[in-house]
């Protein structure tokens, strides 16, 4: 039983009945789509649509469109790719992990978190397909009975692990969200008016009912889900790191990676996060949901993982120096002061700089600010990738072999249909499915309220059991 | 087979949560409790038994684990014994990421599936709602009241006692 504190801030702005609660959140979905989310959309199915000619374009003509070389082999490509499954790590963080740390506040963000993970996972699985060269082949990195031998893929590679843990990671994604949705979408197929909407929600709300029973399985499930999901989220970027760690590349060859690479997701993911909510609960009129205080809590979040990447910068050049080897000093050094500098320092800028205004309440608070500086580590984080994958490429071990590399208008395309792709299926979810879990916010409407000023009127009365027998 | 039922329907958990620990300690049987979300503590009031699935989840998860070592193994070691960079063919560390995802998917999928199959939740199944507010903002506890020795009359009383908002009787089917 939720028991009265006042050292305990309610979750939500005001108090809200369990009828509020459906009506605040399922009137989104059922009025008409307002003007803004027809333009919006129109602009992300235009960037989808540029996106997707460069992809044909690039299909027809090969990987030559693309501004690789044969010493930088990996560019924008693959930026993109650790960039998106980056900020794909903030859904299934706030899902499972703040879910195992008990922390109630997640349950007015976690599902459109979760929605921004799996369009996020699927943006980047875009990019290490078209890269392949032959992409209709991708299916090749399974392991599958074939007539090649049959020849098994090698599992002693990064690039193999990486294949089957993002797989992983999109399939727990996804199960978990949408377990999290069957509750909510009965809802709202109860309160539906149009027989559309009723056959629609009621196929995929699993003929769920609320009984009892089968919430307490489903609550066992979500636990053991969430302890699954948990080391997950932290395994997927640093296999994603190892693709570059276990390689010998000076500035790659690092043992920091997986730990900085995990902080980095959190970090990119969070500022994803706040970005799109920052916006969406203006226009979606949840300010009473994703009040201030989850606003200053997702920043103490993004805060602490930025310090610890900011600490993984500092120790990478510590460890460059106090290693004694050239080459590994020249890499960063290289970085700093060579002709790809702008980068680093942007990169410097926007993930070690910028963030430490979160250090003070005030700031935290103020919603514009905070729009600002989560666009900039957005910005910061693909920087990062840019710099880590470019600027080590692009001074191979003999000089003969030192080149430059500049994105060709294709893969600018390229990068611009991922976002179109990613707000395209983002504008959707907010029209089609409830932004805010339904069902776990009225769980939490309690919290720290006085009884009184909770959606029942009446103060219970414990009466004892002094029952006839049956 | 149709049952029948006395619900009550009930405003705010705490209601709910006393007269079902009420009605079970006075012998009613509870065919279930509604709620339009996880009602915590309404588990121990109805007297439910800690969920097996616990166990089924770490069934899959061995068997994921297991499955992605023989596996590789067997891939790597013996069907296709493929040198790479002259390490070890049983490289046990390098197998151990995938070990660990399939452990996860097939743990995680599994038991996800399993609760579908014994919640019998499918898409497309015909919902029974005993209120239709039960997925909005009500609490309905209903109790089986087919037996012979069952009082509806004393049921209603003692329902009466934690504010209940209404009381009637109902067939499922």
């Amino acid at each position: 039983m939720k028991q009265y504190s006042t050292l305990r801030k309610p979750i939500l702005g005001t108090p809200k009945s369990f009828e509020d609660v459906t009506i605040d959140i399922a009137t989104q979905l059922e009025r008409r789509p307002a003007k803004l989310w027809w333009a919006a959309l129109a602009c992300a199915v235009c960037a989808l649509g540029v996106g997707a000619t460069a992809v044909a374009y690039q299909l027809k003509m090969g990987i030559g469109t693309w501004g690789l070389n044969n010493s930088v082999g990996w560019a924008f490509d693959i930026t993109n790719f650790v960039f998106w499954v980056g900020i794909g790590h903030a859904g299934t963080f706030i899902s499972a992990i703040l879910f195992l740390l008990r922390q109630p506040w997640r349950t007015s963000i976690n599902r459109s978190a979760e929605a921004m993970t799996l369009i996020a996972v699927a943006c980047a699985g875009i990019f290490p397909l078209i890269h392949m060269g032959r992409p209709w082949l991708f299916f090749w990195a399974t392991p599958y009975p074939n007539s090649r031998g049959p020849l098994w893929v090698n599992f002693r590679s990064p690039l193999v692990w990486d294949c089957i843990a993002i797989g992983t990671y999109f399939t727990i994604s996804l199960v978990f969200w949408y377990l999290g949705l069957i509750p909510d979408l009965a809802t709202l197929r109860d309160r539906a008016t149009s027989k559309t909407r009723r056959f629609v929600y009621g196929i995929l709300s699993f003929g769920w009912n609320g009984s009892m029973r089968v919430w307490h399985r489903y609550d066992a499930v979500y636990l053991l889900l969430a302890a699954l999901a948990t080391p997950l989220v932290l395994s997927v970027h640093t296999i994603v790191s190892m693709d570059f760690a276990t390689s010998i590349i000076p500035g790659w060859h690092s043992t920091v990676f997986p730990p900085y690479f995990v902080a980095g997701a959190i970090f990119s993911g969070f500022a994803m996060v706040l970005t799109l909510l920052i916006v969406a609960r203006k226009i979606m009129s949840f300010q009473d949901y994703i009040t201030i205080d989850h606003i200053d809590k997702m920043c103490r979040v993004m805060l602490a993982a930025g310090s610890l990447v900011g600490i993984s910068y500092a120790i990478e050049v510590f460890v460059a120096w106090y290693s004694v080897n050239p080459y590994e000093r020249f890499a960063f050094l290289n970085r700093a002061l060579g002709p790809y500098a702008w980068a680093y320092w942007t990169m410097i800028t926007c993930n070690v700089f910028v963030p430490q205004l979160l250090w003070f309440r005030n700031l935290r608070r103020n919603v514009i600010l905070v729009f600002v500086v989560s666009i900039l580590i957005n910005v910061g984080m693909w920087m990062e990738r840019f710099v880590i994958i470019v600027t080590s490429l692009h001074r191979d071990f003999m000089p003969s072999s030192w080149s430059m590399y500049k994105p060709t208008i294709i893969e600018i395309a390229i990068l611009l249909g991922a976002f179109g792709l990613f707000f395209t299926a983002f504008l959707l979810f907010a029209r089609f499915l409830p932004f805010i879990a339904i069902s776990e916010v009225k769980g939490v409407l309690g919290y720290a309220r006085r009884p009184q000023e909770r959606s029942s009127h009446k103060v219970p009365v414990h009466a004892i059991s002094e029952a006839p027998a049956p | 087979m149709k049952r029948h039922l006395l619900i009550g329907v009930f405003e705010n958990e705490e209601s709910l949560v006393a007269a079902t620990r009420a009605t079970r300690e006075a012998g009613y049987p509870i065919h279930d409790v509604f709620a339009p979300y996880a009602v915590h503590g309404l588990d121990q009031a109805m007297g439910l038994r800690p969920s097996r699935l616990p166990w089924i989840c770490l069934s899959f998860a061995i068997a994921g684990l297991l499955l992605a070592a023989g596996t590789e193994f067997w891939m790597g070691s013996i069907d296709w014994p493929l040198n790479v960079g002259g390490k070890p063919l049983n490289s046990l560390p390098a197998y151990l990421p995938v070990m660990f995802e399939l452990m996860v998917l097939i743990g995680g999928v599994g038991t996800a599936l399993t609760l579908f199959v014994v919640s019998r939740l499918y898409p497309g199944k015909k919902e029974w709602l005993p209120d239709p507010r039960v997925t909005n903002g009500r609490f309905v506890l209903a109790l089986d009241a087919a037996g012979v020795a069952f009082d509806a009359d004393r049921a209603e009383q003692l329902l009466h006692r934690f504010e209940v908002a209404e009381v009637r009787t109902l067939q499922e089917g």
